[in-house]
């Protein structure tokens, strides 16, 4: 029997950037979220975490500083779900080595290079898609599953418990991606 | 510059949320404060308090002294142009520096116009004291407010009022009618459907950080208490006895703003805050330039 999205709880990580806008997006498909600003808030249970886009330096940086690196990584390896935008995404393939991937920062350029388009998302179907100075991932291991490709690049892709997207769905109001991040979490809880 | 220009020049806004943005005026400083934890740098010649010791007319940084710096870090770099000098913004945008400040902090270049920032697809920041001078920076095409402040002086009082003026502003349009919105509009001298937002939303339709005399993380902390979205920091760090260290800890502040603990902790053992000027020993008001 499916799990209500009322039953799912899921972390934001929220030492800088997008993560009021994650919350936004989950509260809205009815499911529990709260942030993650330091070690005290991961005393509770929860089921999947998101790490929004914001600059991987600040975030890299805050990760060790506040001692949050080294719990997250624990429970990630054991298998919690994950879904990194932008920020994130390079996070998760760099600093956290759970995504065998490949990625181009700032791919796109400078500000002047940001764009939005609407493409298709194997899983989730057609997504409005808002790339910030984003990255974009140059190439992927064979256990890495590809589901989106823009101009020719890799913007979105999946291994096991890790989702990521080098673009930014919590910039819109469309919840596809964060609804099929919760079919991943429902798959982890059995 | 088209609608969906903009919305992603709000969205970069959106992105450095939660952080803090620096001043540096060489490569080195960028790259300090890109290790620190800066969410971006501004990049200009002479940081405010410099400027207002110097005196004289103040402009735009010289274009190679910002490539240094776009070259020097990853994060994005900001520069200033003069109140009104669409023609320095021309120049910033070929360089396609990624936010443009509008900003008080050099000599105004127009005393009576600001800049048409929606003929531009770099994005600007610009300073305001008020609601009204928030939306009318926002009419004129900016994608990011923050407070004015009072630059350079290391006195956060101004940034205070200006932010406490702003948030109290917003919560008495929230509670005005249809009929009673139109008379505010006009005594804001702003348009209606940008204050119409401000009172379904509770909020600026774009992104506001607190900019001014920022020195301390307690001064960041309170900044973000007080409603601000994320801090710029200016002479407050590499005016400091160590500015890694100071930067980190604003940086640190900014993200665990509501943690008393925390912030004691970073707080301690700092080294010296930059001297600083009382708001009343200063004969040059910035934030009074472009209202």
């Amino acid at each position: 029997m499916k799990i209500e999205n009322g039953k799912l709880k899921v972390g934001v990580l929220a030492l800088q950037g997008g993560f009021a806008e994650h919350v936004h997006l989950l509260q809205k498909i009815g499911v529990e979220a709260f942030e993650i600003r330091k070690r005290q808030d991961l005393e509770q249970d929860f089921d999947g975490l998101i790490i929004p886009g914001g600059e991987s330096t600040v975030i890299g940086k805050l990760l060790d500083e506040l001692e949050l690196f080294i719990p997250l990584k624990v429970k990630i390896d054991g298998g919690l779900p994950v879904f990194g935008t932008c920020a994130g995404l390079i996070l998760l393939a760099n600093r956290f080595h759970v995504i065998d991937i490949q990625v181009k920062r700032n791919a796109y350029g400078r500000q002047l290079g940001s764009f939005a388009i609407e493409a298709e998302m194997k899983g989730a179907g057609m997504i409005p898609m808002v790339f910030i100075r984003a990255p974009y991932i140059e190439s992927a291991g064979k256990n890495v599953e590809i589901l989106s490709v823009v101009e020719g690049h890799i913007v979105a892709a999946r291994e096991k418990n890790i989702l990521v997207t080098s673009f930014h769905p919590e910039l819109t109001e469309d919840t596809k991606i964060h609804r099929y991040f919760l079919n991943i979490v429902r798959e982890n809880i059995g | 510059m088209n609608n969906e220009r903009y919305e992603l020049n709000k969205n970069l806004a959106q992105m450095l949320k939660g952080g803090v943005i620096m001043d540096v005026s060489t490569p080195e400083q960028a790259r300090i404060a890109e290790d620190a934890g800066a969410a971006a740098v501004m990049a200009l010649e002479r940081i405010p308090a410099d400027i207002r010791a110097a005196g004289g007319v103040s402009r735009m940084s010289d274009p190679k002294m910002i490539r240094g710096i776009q070259e020097a870090v990853s994060i994005p770099v900001m520069a200033k142009v003069r109140i009104g000098h669409f023609v320095e913004a021309q120049i910033l945008e070929a360089l396609e520096i990624d936010y443009i400040d509008e900003s008080e902090v050099l000599s105004p270049a127009d005393d009576k116009f600001h800049i048409e920032k929606t003929k531009f697809r770099v994005p600007f920041v610009c300073g305001a004291k008020n609601l009204g001078e928030a939306l009318r920076r926002i009419a004129e095409g900016a994608s990011m407010i923050r407070t004015k402040g009072e630059p350079g002086t290391g006195d956060v009082v101004q940034a205070v009022r200006h932010i406490r003026l702003i948030m109290s502003e917003i919560r008495r349009v929230q509670n005005l009618r249809e009929d009673e919105l139109y008379h505010e509009a006009k005594e804001l001298a702003v348009p209606v459907d940008l204050l119409r937002y401000v009172r379904d939303n509770g909020r600026l339709p774009v992104v506001n950080f607190a900019a001014g005399g920022v020195a301390t993380p307690a001064d960041a902390a309170l900044m973000m208490q007080l409603g601000a979205e994320g801090v710029f920091v200016g002479s407050g760090i590499f005016k400091s006895g160590n500015p890694a260290k100071r930067a980190q800890a604003i940086v640190k502040a900014v993200t665990n703003y509501n943690d008393s603990a925390i912030l004691a902790e970073i707080s301690a053992d700092l080294g010296e805050a930059m001297v600083g000027i009382n708001e009343q020993e200063i004969k040059l008001l910035m934030a009074e330039r472009g209202i």
